[in-house]
């Protein structure tokens, strides 16, 4: 196999990697939010609940959660998971980093003065404005470090996706280097996952350069 | 008329009582300060009249609007001072856009900072700041406002440009209610002192009354504070 033909497979690899990247990213960030009001009502069975969410989404091996969404259904419903490999997946990255963008989230929050709440309050802002206006755009400035990390987590972990044999770009790089007997593939994975990362992280940059506006 | 009515105050902390029953009225156009040491209750007072507090026993009337300008002004870092003074206006009141600006214009010209206006809270001054902050309540078109120790996180060089800014205020009869430390200002603009000492009002009557009382704890605060 000529290195051109294992650039442009590992190519088409590399388009589900990113594919995998974006829809997480996508679905976990709000998602993440959703966690964080959960874990911060003021209900203890709610609150409790998701804590211990939380606690087992970092406290376990990402891949073994992306086993269990993936063979769960079939072994406890005998759904038919023919067509779900894709979904599984998603599932399994978004709500396992929706939990750690959640702890990111209340990091944020907890940094704002409570005069912030105070003078909103006064000046008659809602609740929900109160955050929306105020809170939300501070706390991103805060948080968007902490994300930034974590995002160029999930451009590595993507390669997760492996272990349920879903074929994204490390998988096909595993199969070459198998079937031709050669390293080449996963030095070009690797430049691949390097040069995406580092767009990433350019991307990171600039986003808190924007949000430093103040 | 009054504007505000406080009726035996009771306020505390776990087991410690910080207000003890306190009683106070503030008519249209009055300005009243509020003195004494710290720990007083002074702060927690304003605190309750605001809402901040809301767990109190007693009575708190209302005859209109309020507003607030704090220790630590807590402006909105993310707004620039003019959206700053617009924004509740415009996001709360609901008024136009049209409307509300030239008002926030002339009020940030009011308290002298007309050319600030696209400056963002980080790059102003300690009494920059709170002078956006009283530009901020008065967007509100408050019918009282409340200062709570404008002046305490100040440099005392700056806290001039602020007694400056409230005594304008004043004479334009707006209603005020001021905790302050500083007490030759507030002997200058008020028309009536409050004296507070350990949750209770200790003394209170007009400025002169107050500065030449013959109660002994008022005596022994401002001797303190002369020495």
């Amino acid at each position: 196999m000529s290195f051109g033909v294992i650039l442009q497979q590992l190519g088409s690899g590399f388009l589900k990697t990113v594919l995998i990247f974006s829809v997480t990213l996508v679905l976990s960030l709000p998602l993440g939010w959703v966690v964080y009001f959960g874990r911060s009502s003021r209900n203890k069975i709610v609150s409790g609940l998701v804590i211990g969410f939380i606690s087992i989404m970092s406290g376990t091996p990402l891949m073994l959660q992306l086993l269990l969404w993936y063979f769960g259904p079939f072994y406890l419903f005998r759904m038919n998971i023919g067509n779900y490999k894709f979904t599984a997946l998603i599932i399994g990255f978004s709500l396992n980093y929706s939990a750690y963008f959640a702890e990111i989230y209340r990091s944020g929050v907890e940094a704002i003065d409570v005069g912030q709440y105070e003078a909103a309050q006064i000046l008659g802002y809602s609740k929900l404005r109160t955050f929306v206006r105020i809170i939300f755009p501070q706390v991103m400035r805060i948080v968007m470090p902490a994300i930034g990390n974590e995002v160029i987590t999930l451009v590595k972990d993507t390669s997760l996706a492996y272990s349920i044999s879903y074929i994204e770009m490390f998988a096909l790089a595993k199969q070459i280097a198998a079937k031709e007997t050669t390293i080449i593939p996963f030095i070009v994975a690797g430049v691949f996952y390097y040069v995406f990362n580092y767009a990433v992280a350019k991307g990171i940059t600039l986003t808190e350069r924007k949000l430093a506006f103040y | 008329m009054s504007i505000l009515e406080v009726n035996n105050l009771r306020k505390s902390f776990g087991t410690a009582e910080v207000l003890k029953g306190i009683s106070l009225h503030v008519d249209r156009g009055e300005v009243v300060s509020i003195i004494g040491s710290s720990g007083s209750g002074k702060t927690t007072l304003l605190r309750c009249c605001v809402g901040l507090e809301k767990e109190y026993e007693g009575e708190i009337h209302y005859d209109g609007t309020f507003g607030m300008v704090f220790q630590n002004f807590n402006l909105f870092p993310h707004f620039t001072a003019l959206r700053n003074v617009m924004d509740a206006p415009v996001k709360v009141q609901k008024r136009p856009k049209e409307e509300v600006l030239p008002e926030a214009r002339e009020l940030l010209r009011k308290v002298g900072l007309s050319d600030k206006e696209n400056a963002y809270p980080s790059t102003l001054s300690g009494g920059q700041k709170q002078r956006v902050a009283i530009a901020r309540a008065l967007a509100m078109k408050p019918d009282i406002l409340f200062f709570d120790e404008p002046t305490s996180a100040l440099d005392p060089e700056l806290t001039g440009e602020i007694l400056r800014v409230i005594r304008a205020l004043a004479e334009e009869k707006m209603t005020m209610v001021i905790v302050t430390h500083e007490m030759t200002f507030a002997r200058n603009v008020s028309d009536h002192i409050i004296f507070m000492d350990k949750g209770v009002v200790a003394d209170e009557g007009t400025p002169d009354q107050v500065f030449n009382s013959e109660n002994p704890r008022t005596r022994a605060f401002l001797g303190k504070l002369s020495t």
